[in-house]
């Protein structure tokens, strides 16, 4: 497919790739474009400008210390299933990671475009409410963290201002994890998902069914669609916690 | 743009459109027909490639973000009209119908062998994942791969 014209900037430190963003208010950040560039196929989206982030050094690398786990923004699925930072400490997230698409997505996509995103759909956002993740978010006037209750505001809307990128996602020490979904097909798009972290009380988080990650059973409105009526998402999402609880020893 | 790519161990220069999809660069500039364009829209695997060793899929891509990379497509695979040892096993096991998936299947299958000489049958299933095949219904492609495996 042809897409719309764009110019192209490949920054390769965060004050270059900010200032490249600065450039145009139509400015866009490109990831692992797993989504982006289907965006931009759809022409749902228009960026006039893409700033690659592949040669940021500031947003790569894991570490590990007293149980917390920092990750940059443009780790992919493929380096948080490979790390032994991450499944030594929290194996869910390299679990999570391989159960997303296929060996080519996992290979490009990244976890800060995962979450930078926000589309109710995808694995990452309920996983990081319930590990109670914090973001670090980098603009023109600096440096700020934001939780992941705050973090996640609406369908593809995050705290992550035009101009601004999520530079690394901390994760503090807890007891336990656990994920549970119900796909669309192995390893396919999930229908509904739910997350638990156990650090003395227990967490859960659960996808699919709201805007952003849900922390409460009551009250929750899922939508209906060909792959299951609201109903149906309800009943799952009250299984599904419950699974994710019970893995997170909870 | 200017870029510089080493696909399949030539080194291109090529001035490209930022617009330009890697696939339809590999594809339409440098003449590599080979990878397939099936779906666009990242879902089926035909135009898979590797990409600096990662199998990705090149619709995904900008033909710019190439610039520097080494890519293979299938048509590094064979050499002096011979088929490798994957394609003779695709072949001896007919794990091809139409042949459409053919050239994605292959470099999926090289990027597993590649990280993995012996994989079991559920990893084989595991590292196809991203192909869909209409045609041969998979088993006589897990049975080439595992043929072509140590
Ligand atoms: C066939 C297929 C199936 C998929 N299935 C699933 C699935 O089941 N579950 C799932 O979770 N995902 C799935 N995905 C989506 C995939 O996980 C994407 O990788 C992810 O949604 C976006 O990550 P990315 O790195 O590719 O980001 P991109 O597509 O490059 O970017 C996505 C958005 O985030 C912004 N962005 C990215 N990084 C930053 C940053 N550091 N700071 C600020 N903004 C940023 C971009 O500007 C853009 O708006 C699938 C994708 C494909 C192609
Ligand atoms: S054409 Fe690229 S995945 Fe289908
Ligand atoms: S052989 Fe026809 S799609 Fe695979």
């Amino acid at each position: 497919m042809l897409l719309a014209a764009v110019e192209y900037a490949r920054p390769t430190s965060l004050a270059d790739a900010l200032a490249a963003l600065g450039r145009s208010e139509n400015a866009r950040a490109l990831a692992g474009g797993q989504t982006l560039i289907n965006v931009m196929k759809a022409r749902a989206a228009q960026p006039d400008l893409l700033v690659d982030l592949a040669d940021v050094a500031e947003l790569r690398g894991i570490s590990e210390s007293s149980g917390s786990l920092e990750i940059g923004a443009m780790t992919t699925y493929s380096q948080l299933m490979d790390s032994s930072d991450v499944f030594g400490t929290r194996p869910v997230l390299s679990r999570v990671a391989g159960e997303i698409a296929d060996v080519q997505v996992r290979n490009r996509g990244t976890i800060g475009g995962n979450v930078c995103l926000s589309d109710p759909t995808n694995h990452f956002p309920p996983l990081m409410v319930s590990m109670n993740a914090s973001f670090t978010i980098v603009g023109p006037s600096g440096e700020r963290t934001v939780n992941a209750g705050e973090f996640f505001q609406g369908v593809y809307i995050t705290a992550v201002e035009p101009g601004e990128l999520l530079t690394k996602i901390t994760i503090p020490p807890a007891q336990g994890d656990g994920f549970a979904a119900v796909t669309i097909g192995k390893d396919g798009t999930c229908i509904v998902n739910a997350a638990a972290t156990r650090n003395g009380e227990t967490r859960f988080a659960i996808g699919c069914v709201g805007a952003v990650p849900v922390t409460s059973l009551d009250d929750i409105d899922p939508p209906s669609d060909v792959h299951g009526s609201a109903e149906y998402r309800r009943h799952l999402a009250k299984i599904l916690v419950d699974r994710a609880i019970a893995e997170a020893g909870g | 743009m200017n870029i510089t790519v080493t696909v399949n161990g030539e080194t291109y220069e090529r001035d490209v459109d930022p617009r330009r999809l890697l696939i339809h660069f590999i594809r339409d500039d440098l003449d590599l027909t080979g990878s397939h364009v099936g779906c666009d829209t990242g879902n089926c695997g035909a135009c898979t490639i590797l990409y600096n060793g990662d199998a990705v899929k090149s619709c995904m891509l900008l033909a710019v973000q190439a610039d520097g990379a080494k890519i293979e497509t299938v048509e590094s695979l064979s050499a002096n009209g011979e088929l490798d040892g994957l394609q003779q096993a695709f072949s001896d096991h007919h794990a091809l119908q139409c042949g459409y998936c053919t050239p994605g299947m292959l470099m999926s299958a090289k990027h597993l062998l590649d990280h993995n000489a012996s994989p079991t049958e559920g990893e084989i299933r595991k590292g196809i994942q991203g192909n869909i095949c209409r045609c041969t219904g998979y088993v006589n492609i897990v049975e080439a791969i595992k043929a072509a495996s140590k």
